[in-house]
C-alpha cells in the first residue's frame, strides 16, 4: 500500500500470522504505521484487530511474518521489551490492577526508587515522587479524579479507562496503541479521550486507535486500517469515502481497488448497503 | 527492572488538584487499614482473657505466647506470600518437618557440621518451593493440586528417611535459637527474634519495594500484570522458592523449640498458617492483605489457644472456636469483595 515516495512507517508488519488452535486469529495481516499520523483500525467483533495490536506490542508473539520498528527488523520478547522500546498501549481490558491505586497503576512495572543507598541496596520505593508524578500527569490530561490514593476498583469504568489512558500517554516515546478507549466513556470523556489523541498526535506521535464508533473514527483518522477475517482488507483516507462505504469494506460488499477506487465484492450485500463501486 | 527512568513530558506544577497527594494522614489509614477489625478482634480477645483469668496478663505469658506461634508464624510468612499471588500451599507444615529431619539426622549423626546441616535444610525447603513454583507456573497446574501432592510426597519423605524415629542428641548450635534472653519482666527466645525480624523484612519488601508492588499485582490479575511488563513467571516461581526458604527457617525453629527432630511435627500447621492469613485479613483471592494482618492473625491463634487453655477450656474446643473464627474471617472477606466489585 504505501509507495516508494512515502516515509519510513515507524511501526510496520507483513504476513503476521497468529493461530488459537483451528482459530486463525491473524491470517497473514500487514499493517503500516506512518510518522505522526492517527491510524484507525475498525473491523467486526472478532475480525482480529487485538490480535493484531497484541502482535505489534509484544503481548503475544506471532507464529509467522515480520515486524519492522524505524525500518529494522524487530523481535519483541514480551510487553516489556515492546515498552523498551517507546511502544505503549491501552489494552481492551484496560490492564490495572484493581485493588492498588491509581498512581501504583501508572507506575506498575517501573516503580521508582530513592535515590541513593536506600534505592539502590534497600530497594526501597520513592512513593512521594510516584504520587506527585502521576498526580501532575492527571492534572495534565485534565483528568478528573477524587484521590489518587483510591484503589482502581473504587472507579467508575469511564475513570478506570481514563487512568489506563492517561498512563499509556505518560509513557510513550514513539508509538501509542490504544484498543478501544472510549468504549466505557460518556460523551464528554470521550471528546476529551479524542482531544488527547490529538494532543499526541500534535508532539509528533503516532497513534493507533481501534474503535467501533465511525464517526469517531472519521473525526481523528488521518487513515483508516480497515482489518477483515485476520488480515488487512485496505488502507483508506477518511476523505475518499463516505461512512457507508467504509462500513461496506469492512463487511466485504466492497472491496479496495489497486487504483485506490471500489469494486463491489458481493453485490447483495452492497446493494443491501446502498453502495456502489467508484 | 528499570528503577530510573520516569514519565517524559509534564513541566513539575507546584499545586496539585489532588486533595490527598500527600501519604493519607496515619489516623486515617489506621481507621480505614484492613487490619483494622483483625486488630480490633486481637486486642477484644485480650480484653477478655485479662478479665477472666489471672495468668493472662503477664509478660510470661506474652513471652509463651510468641514461643507458642512463632513456627506457625514463620510459616504464616510463606504462606501470605503465596494467598498474595492468588495461590495455596498445602505443603508447607509437611516441608517444614521434612526440613528438620533432614537438619537434625545430618547434624546428630555428624554427616554435616551443625551450620551446613542447617543450610542443606533450607536448600531442601527453598527446594521444594522451587518445585512448587514450576508446577504451578510452567504445567501450569492449579496450586491447590500441587502443594496437596508435595504435602503426601514430603510426609512420606519425612517417615522414610527418619525411619519414624525421633533424632535426639542435636549438637548445640541447632537449638541456640531456643535459648532465651532477659527482656522485662520475662524471658524471651532468639527464635521469637528471628520469626518477629522476618515478619519486618518481608512487610517492608511487600510495601516498599517494587518487587512487594508486582506479587500485589500478580494476584490482581497474572495477565495485567504481564501487559506491564512485569515477569510473572519468574516472579511466582520466586515466591514459592521464597516460601520453602521460610518453611526452612521455620524448620530450625521448630527444632530449637523442642529440642528433637519430630516426625510427626507440624501435621495441622499447613492449616493453622492459612487460618492464621485469613483471620489477618488476606484475601484468598489474591491481591489483597499483608504480613501484618498475618501477624495480627498468628497472634489471635495464639491467644485464643493460650487464653482457653488458662480457662480450663479442653483443647479440642479451642480447635472448635479456630475453626468457627476462620469461617467468620472467609465470609468477612468474601462479602467485602463482593462490595469492592
Ligand atoms: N487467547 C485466545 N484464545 C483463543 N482464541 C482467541 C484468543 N484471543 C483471540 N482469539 C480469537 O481470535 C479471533 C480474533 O479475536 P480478537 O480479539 O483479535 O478480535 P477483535 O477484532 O479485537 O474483536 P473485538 O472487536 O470484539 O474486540 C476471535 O475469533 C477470537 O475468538
Ligand atoms: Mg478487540
Amino acid at each position: 500500500m504505501s509507495t516508494a515516495s512515502s516515509p519510513t512507517p515507524v511501526l510496520q508488519a507483513r504476513g503476521l500470522v497468529k493461530r488459537y488452535g483451528h482459530v486463525t486469529a491473524i491470517d497473514g495481516a500487514d499493517f503500516d504505521l506512518l510518522p505522526g499520523e492517527v491510524l484507525a483500525v475498525i473491523g467486526d467483533n472478532g475480525a482480529g484487530k487485538t490480535s493484531l495490536i497484541k502482535a505489534l506490542t509484544g503481548a503475544l508473539t506471532p507464529d509467522a511474518g515480520e515486524i519492522r520498528l524505524g525500518g529494522e527488523p524487530i523481535t519483541f520478547n514480551g510487553p516489556q521489551s515492546a515498552r523498551a522500546h517507546g511502544i505503549e498501549t491501552v489494552y481492551q481490558d484496560l490492564a490495572v490492577a484493581a485493588s492498588m491505586d491509581i498512581a501504583s497503576n501508572m507506575f506498575l512495572g517501573r516503580e521508582l526508587r530513592r535515590p541513593g543507598v536506600l534505592g539502590s541496596v534497600l530497594r526501597m520505593l520513592d512513593k512521594k515522587r510516584m504520587r506527585e508524578e502521576a498526580a501532575e500527569h492527571m492534572a495534565d490530561l485534565k483528568i478528573g479524579l477524587r484521590s489518587l490514593t483510591q484503589a482502581v476498583e473504587t472507579l467508575s469504568g469511564g475513570q478506570r479507562q481514563a487512568v489506563a489512558v492517561a498512563r499509556a500517554v505518560a509513557w510513550a516515546r514513539s508509538v501509542v496503541v490504544m484498543d478501544e478507549p472510549t468504549a466505557a466513556l460518556g460523551v464528554k470523556e470521550s471528546g476529551q479521550v479524542l482531544d488527547l489523541i490529538r494532543r499526541v498526535r500534535d508532539k509528533g506521535m503516532p497513534v493507533v486507535l481501534i474503535s467501533h464508533n465511525m464517526p469517531h473514527v472519521f473525526e481523528i483518522a488521518d487513515r483508516i486500517h480497515v482489518h477483515r477475517l485476520g488480515r488487512r482488507a485496505a488502507v483508506i483516507k477518511p476523505s475518499d469515502y463516505s461512512m457507508a462505504e467504509v462500513v461496506a469494506i469492512m463487511t466485504g460488499a466492497l472491496a479496495v481497488d489497486e487504483a485506490g477506487g471500489t469494486v463491489v465484492a458481493d453485490s447483495e450485500a452492497a446493494k443491501a448497503a446502498g453502495v456502489q463501486a467508484t | 527492572m528499570t528503577a530510573t527512568t520516569t514519565p517524559p513530558s509534564t513541566p513539575p506544577s507546584a499545586s496539585s488538584p489532588y486533595a490527598d497527594l500527600k501519604a493519607p494522614t496515619t489516623a486515617r489509614r489506621l481507621l480505614t487499614a484492613p487490619t483494622t477489625g483483625p486488630l480490633a478482634a486481637l486486642l477484644l480477645a485480650c480484653v477478655f482473657f485479662s478479665l477472666t483469668t489471672d495468668q493472662f496478663l503477664t509478660g510470661g505469658n506474652f513471652s509463651l505466647i510468641i514461643q507458642q506461634v512463632m513456627v506457625v508464624g514463620t510459616l504464616a510468612i510463606g504462606q501470605t506470600l503465596i494467598i498474595l499471588t492468588a495461590g495455596i500451599d498445602l505443603s508447607c507444615g509437611a516441608v517444614m518437618a521434612f526440613g528438620s529431619i533432614v537438619i537434625a539426622r545430618m547434624a546428630a549423626e555428624g554427616s554435616l557440621p551443625p551450620l551446613a546441616a542447617i543450610a542443606l535444610g533450607l536448600v531442601v525447603c527453598g527446594g521444594f518451593g522451587l518445585l512448587n513454583g514450576l508446577l504451578v507456573q510452567k504445567i501450569p497446574l492449579p496450586p491447590f493440586i500441587v502443594t496437596l501432592g508435595m504435602l503426601n510426597v514430603a510426609f512420606a519423605l519425612t517417615h522414610i528417611y527418619s525411619q519414624e524415629q525421633t533424632v535426639t542428641n542435636l549438637p548445640g548450635p541447632l537449638t541456640a535459637l531456643g535459648q532465651t534472653f532477659p527482656l522485662g519482666y520475662t524471658d524471651v527466645t532468639y527464635g521469637s527474634l528471628v520469626t518477629i525480624a522476618l515478619f519486618l523484612l518481608l512487610a517492608y519488601a511487600l510495601s516498599n519495594t517494587g518487587w512487594g508492588r508486582h506479587v500485589y499485582a500478580l494476584g490482581n490479575s497474572p495477565e495485567a500484570a504481564r501487559l506491564n511488563g512485569i515477569r510473572t513467571s519468574r516472579l511466582t516461581i520466586g515466591v514459592y522458592t521464597v516460601a520453602g526458604v521460610l518453611y526452612g527457617i521455620a524448620a530450625l525453629l521448630l527444632i530449637s523449640r523442642t529440642g528433637v527432630g519430630d516426625p510427626q511435627a507440624g501435621q495441622t500447621d499447613n492449616l493453622d498458617s492459612i487460618t492464621a492469613v485469613v483471620l489477618g485479613g488476606t484475601s484468598l483471592f489474591g491481591g489483597r492483605g499483608s504480613v501484618l494482618g498475618t501477624f495480627i492473625g498468628v497472634l489471635i491463634v495464639g491467644v485464643f489457644r493460650n487464653g482457653l487453655q488458662l480457662m480450663g477450656v479442653a483443647s479440642i474446643y479451642q480447635t472448635l472456636i479456630t475453626g468457627v473464627l476462620v469461617i467468620l474471617a472467609v465470609t468477612v472477606d468474601q462479602i467485602s469483595r463482593k462490595k469492592a466489585r
